[in-house]
């Protein structure tokens, strides 16, 4: 008795309070879980020559290096980069107008020519692709650039998760004594819910 | 500075002196001072934003005659 318009009062200051520092709250929770989150990245990696096992491998370790949760889900060509013996990977400058080519020796003026050499010349001479992956194996050298292996076993250090495309490894008659030790095997569907939730996702 | 350990990256290209550092920081004990020698510039641009994101303090950095050297203390 008497009650209901006490409530009514009381309701009325309550909500006022609510409504002061509702939004105040609520920005130092989300400001909180932000700091605490570790970022997380998932990658995609369809590819399996020497200029596009390097994407991979550079991205998931270096956000490894920063502290992050990386996963990395290699499929079709992509499992190249996943074998035991991955020096001879290879690079091919047919049909890759953005390659340049340029001599990684002698002197400084004749390494700065880049040779644009037409694509039915390319195509024609036996044995180009491997001079061409063995100069872009000399080039990197000359500055100092991590070795694939090298850049692929500090990834796995790093605690970068590796998972092989099942349905690919079949399809191309691999099996997993082809790869390397600490590779996981999956699919699609055990892949994406990881892309999802990881702030960065990349397909290369 | 005194260290307890120094790492020489000197001629390595991104991302190796990152990699590298975090290789030697996870082996060494909270508090321990870790003393970097790093030649690549684009390296030498990131190694703060590397101090922050992990969380290992960036005490003292310098430019010395031909490379940087960098102090990292083990979080």
């Amino acid at each position: 008795m008497g009650a209901t318009p006490e409530i009514a009062v009381l309701d009325g200051l309550i909500t006022q309070r609510i409504d002061a520092i509702l939004s105040q709250r609520i920005e130092q929770a989300l400001q909180q879980r932000d700091q605490n989150r570790t970022p997380s990245m998932a990658i995609i990696a369809t590819k399996g020559t020497l200029d596009w096992a390097y994407p991979p491998f550079i991205l998931g370790s270096t956000a490894a290096a920063l502290g992050w949760d990386v996963s990395i889900f290699f499929t079709f060509y992509g499992l190249n980069l996943l074998k035991k013996d991955i020096s001879d990977l290879k690079v091919s400058p047919l049909g890759n107008p953005g390659m340049p080519m340029k001599m990684p020796f002698g002197p400084d003026w004749f390494k700065g020519i880049n040779w644009n050499i037409p694509n039915l010349i390319q195509a024609g001479i036996p044995g180009f692709e491997s001079v061409a992956t063995t100069l872009m194996q000399q080039t990197i050298k000359n500055n100092g650039v991590a070795s694939i292996e090298e850049l692929r076993s500090m990834s796995q250090e790093a605690d970068v998760k590796f998972i092989a495309c099942q349905m690919t490894v079949e399809l191309f008659s691999y099996k997993p004594a082809d790869f390397i030790s600490g590779v996981d095997f999956a699919g699609a569907a055990t892949f994406l819910p990881v892309a999802q939730k990881a702030d960065v996702s990349l397909f290369m | 500075m005194n260290f307890d350990k120094e790492l020489d990256v000197r001629g390595l290209i991104c991302p190796l002196p990152f990699l590298r550092s975090k290789k030697a920081l996870t082996a060494m004990a909270s508090g321990q001072v870790l003393h970097v020698l790093v030649t690549d510039p684009g390296s030498v641009k990131n190694f703060g934003a590397f101090a922050e994101q992990t969380g290992n303090e960036l005490l003292e950095s310098a430019e010395k005659d031909k490379f940087f050297e960098f102090y990292l203390k083990r979080k």
